[in-house]
């Protein structure tokens, strides 16, 4: 019962993370249709910008989780202005052939830059975790899931309660009305690239210093956040979120009970029969994000 | 009067629903075979939309399509087309990329019957049978009027052309019922006679023809019969004649506007 | 014309052996052709079906992994009661198992791919591949995990006892691959210009339509995968034989990149495309290597090249060389699936 309930907690911890990874790609995907290979590079990108500013540059931790933030934001903005603009109206094959493209520049950039070494990054938490009873946890990860529950609303907040937000609904919803209704569609991919890129860079500057950064690290986590879209289904954020936190429970389950090596083998298992079984996800409401 | 004949496509208490809405509402009418019939309305009647449940694009919620005494319900699209009844769509719909032939020969393939594994092994008998199909495939562009493009890029032809060459990959499935959807739409009239002279070629292939038309001077001169559509309702179902004086036809659809 | 230039080109291609001295040279040459020849079955999906499937190295893996198995003979408990085993077989048979495992695979990847279509398709594919490399990699007692399947034999043909030929050095294995490269060149061609392989394309091309005309969506899908799946699984399976040692690695995405950029770039949809393709990825890392660029800024490059590609020759280099070659508008160079001398008007 013990290691269930510290499986449970640890999986909420993780579940935090994975539900912004998912969040993010859940409005790429949903919204630009661009099935985003770059997304687990944000990911990486945003754990090595910790390794960056606190290791090399010796920034106060919180600060530098701000700036990755802010520059995975940028990344993503920037890719999307140079790469998908030109490819706004191609077929999805098409802009899925570029993002692999960016892809691979993007990783071996990273591990040419950063070599293949694993990196560490230290915090500012107490090593000593907080036992509370039978299960314990370390404050490090306690500060990434109030962070990401924080990052979860915040973004629930920006979708359905801001301007920009009701522009991008309405942009996911049906793009040439939303146009015509004087949205500047062009810059609404902007922005929810950006915003999208942003949310997994936070994951992985969460991430980075509870495990180390490593240049493949952001494959894993790309796989993983197409799992959670798909199970939570397209464009659903309260779905993204949810199967973040499913997901993080089937893999803590399925490694503490069944195999640790078969952890993220939990993942695409998972996508499988989803799509087999239901399509569309287990939330998905006909098209529509928020 | 309608002809004497057997009833080709039987719809009947047809029902179709898009979430709450019903496109199509307790619709019956039948096809006579060899006969043209023309189904008319104003736009959202349900006329495209009948359509694509009778071809298997859409489910129905209830009723029943039966042709020649099979009932197509629940069958998918190329099977219905094997029993003979092919459609063309009210969007032009070619294959873009390929050349006019090979649309056509594309449109042929009820027509062969090479299995996989003879056309790996290379047998004799592929090799006939594409020669074969290659002179069946010119012989509907010439058929059609459109022999002079067989080598060209179908996105390049310009729009009455593509037109014809949806209606040319329709007839190469060997249609015995051919639904049209709007096969005149944005046609001038000069490329409109022309079709009705079409029409009247492939009528005489024994070919039976369901027609989906706004073009009413088109529609009274090659229709036998004329059934009319209302906000997914059958409002009247006769003779070009008998529809012409129709009142609520007049109402509901031709208004205070006279078509030619 | 077009005779003549294959004619040559093959003769060219039979020759090498024979004047190429340098054996590292051959041995590139012949991981290009095994390349070639998975590019090739990918460009059956990819190119002329239009399935975006980026799980096609798990039919390589299988291939490779089936095939060894089986001439190295297995056992494993399914149960720990339960004992299942097979004696060593002859390499060309363990070759056969592989192909048709792998085909097999694919047919059921196409069974699925017609509920889940678009980008859906596409992680799913992603996601069995990387479920198989998992299952290679953790399933020791059958794999040997990343320790690896060793001491692979070679490909032994003749009649055992009396005169047997095995494919052991380096140019016996060129040939090989050559051989098994121009069969599955022929294959695809007959396929592409035929009843069948028009089905595809007008998938490809125009789902709603094709079915329209009585294409059975589904038949031409499942066909295409096992066919695809089953060439993917030669490649692999000469791959086993060729490097006697088969690991997990296997299964890497890396490859599948690797495949979808010389489809890509060469010409999706072409019959030379993974030809080109496969040439100019299979020898560029080698030229970059001579210039002591580092691995990573290769696929830096790589990643580079394909964005290019995909901007400024969206259909790949064969069809942009061969409209240059002709000196044509694209609207006049269609390409023609009809028997070409009869059909022409």
């Amino acid at each position: 019962m013990d290691q269930l309930l510290q499986h449970t907690l640890n999986a909420l911890i993780l579940g935090g993370t994975y539900a912004l990874l998912g969040i993010g790609l859940t409005l790429i995907f949903g919204i630009m249709r661009v099935v985003n290979f770059t997304h687990g590079e944000l990911y990486a990108f945003g754990a090595y910008m910790m390794y960056l500013w606190v290791m090399l540059a010796g920034m106060n931790f919180y600060l530098a989780l701000l700036l990755a933030v802010a520059l995975g934001v940028l990344l993503g903005g920037a890719i999307e202005l140079v790469l998908l603009r030109r490819l706004k109206d191609a077929d999805i094959d098409t802009t899925m052939l570029v993002m692999i493209g960016a892809w691979i520049a993007l990783q071996n950039l990273e591990q040419f830059t950063w070599s293949g070494v694993a990196k560490s990054i230290t915090t500012p938490f107490p090593a000593a975790p907080l036992v509370m009873g039978p299960i314990s946890v370390s404050w490090n990860r306690l500060f990434v899931f109030v962070v990401a529950s924080v990052l979860i609303v915040a973004t629930y907040a920006l979708i359905n309660r801001s301007k920009l937000g009701k522009a991008m609904r309405a942009t996911f919803q049906d793009r040439e009305t939303a146009a015509l209704m004087g949205v500047a569609i062009d810059r609404i991919h902007t922005a929810t690239f950006a915003l999208g890129s942003g949310l997994a860079a936070a994951a992985g500057a969460l991430l980075g210093p509870v495990f180390v950064a490593y240049p493949s690290m952001g494959d894993l986590a790309s796989l993983k956040a197409f799992a959670i879209v798909i199970l939570g289904g397209l464009g659903s954020i309260p779905g993204a979120t949810a199967g973040g936190f499913i997901l993080a429970f089937m893999e803590e389950l399925g490694a503490g009970y069944i195999s640790s090596g078969f952890r993220d083998g939990m993942g695409f298992l998972l996508i499988i029969v989803i799509l087999i079984v239901k399509p569309t996800g287990l939330f998905a409401r006909r098209e529509r994000i928020g | 009067m309608s002809p004497p004949g057997t009833a080709d496509l039987a719809v009947d208490r047809l029902t179709i629903r898009f979430g709450g809405l019903t496109a199509v509402d307790d619709m019956s009418f039948q096809v006579l075979r060899g006969e043209v019939l023309a189904l008319i309305g104003p736009n959202g009647a349900g006329k495209t939309t009948a359509f694509n449940a009778i071809t298997g694009y859409l489910a129905p919620a209830a009723g029943s399509i039966v042709y020649r005494g099979t009932r197509l319900n629940g069958l998918k699209p190329n099977q219905i087309a094997e029993l003979g009844v092919v459609r063309t769509f009210q969007k032009t719909n070619v294959f873009a990329g390929l050349s006019v032939l090979d649309n056509v020969l594309v449109g042929l393939h009820l027509r062969a019957t090479q299995e996989p594994w003879a056309i790996l092994l290379g047998a004799a008998s592929v090799a006939r049978e594409e020669r074969a199909l290659a002179a069946q495939a010119l012989e509907i562009l010439h058929f059609i009027g459109l022999g002079a493009r067989a080598g060209q890029l179908a996105a390049s032809l310009p729009y009455g052309e593509l037109r014809l060459l949806e209606v040319a990959i329709a007839l190469a499935a060997k249609p015995r019922l051919l639904l049209l959807d709007e096969p005149v739409c944005g046609l001038n009239p000069a490329e409109t006679a022309n079709f009705m002279r079409l029409l009247a070629r492939i009528r005489a292939l024994d070919i039976t023809v369901l027609l989906v038309e706004h073009d009413m001077k088109m529609v009274m001169g090659v229709s036998d019969r004329i059934v009319c559509l209302n906000q997914g309702r059958i409002i009247a179902d006769g003779t070009p004649a008998e529809i012409r004086n129709h009142a609520e036809v007049v109402r509901a659809y031709l208004g205070t506007q006279r078509h030619g | 014309m077009r005779h003549a230039a294959t004619v040559v080109l093959l003769a060219a291609l039979i020759s090498v052996p024979l004047w190429m001295s340098n054996l590292y040279v051959l041995h590139i040459l012949i991981m290009t052709g095994i390349f070639i020849i998975a590019a090739m079955s990918l460009n059956l999906l990819l190119g002329f079906t239009g399935q975006l499937s980026l799980g096609h190295v798990a039919f390589f893996g299988i291939g490779a992994y089936a095939s060894s198995l089986v001439s190295l003979g297995f056992e494993v408990h399914l149960l720990p009661t339960w004992q299942v085993g097979l004696a060593a077989k002859p390499v060309w048979l363990a070759m056969l198992t592989g192909i048709l495992l792998a085909g097999l695979c694919g047919w059921v990847i196409g069974r699925v791919s017609f509920k889940v279509r678009g980008a859906y398709f596409v992680i799913v594919t992603v996601s069995f591949a990387e479920v198989v490399r998992l299952v290679a990699l953790n399933w020791v007692e059958l794999t040997q995990g990343p320790m690896a399947l060793n001491n692979i034999p070679v490909l032994r043909l003749g009649i055992p006892g009396s005169f047997e030929f095995a494919f052991l050095r380096k140019p016996a294995n060129y040939y090989l691959v050559l051989a098994v490269g121009a069969l599955a060149y022929l294959l695809i061609r007959r396929l592409v210009y035929s009843r069948a392989g028009r089905a595809m394309i007008a998938l490809r091309e125009n789902e709603a339509l094709a079915a329209s005309v009585g294409i059975d969506v589904t038949r031409y899908l499942v066909l295409a995968t096992f066919l695809a799946a089953g060439i993917a699984g030669a490649a692999g399976a000469l791959y086993a034989h060729y490097v006697r040692i088969v690991d997990p690695e296997v299964f890497s995405f890396i490859y599948t990149v690797t495949m979808v950029i010389m489809v890509i770039t060469g010409g999706k949809g072409t019959l030379a495309g993974p030809l080109v393709g496969g040439l100019i990825f299979g020898l560029l890392p080698e030229v970059l290597r001579a210039f002591s660029i580092p691995p990573e800024i290769q696929w830096v490059i790589y990643g580079a090249l394909m964005i290019l590609i995909v901007y400024f020759l969206p259909e790949g280099i064969v069809p942009a060389l061969s409209r240059w070659w002709h000196g044509r508008r694209p609207q006049d160079d269609p390409p023609a699936l009809a028997v070409k001398s009869e059909a022409a008007p």
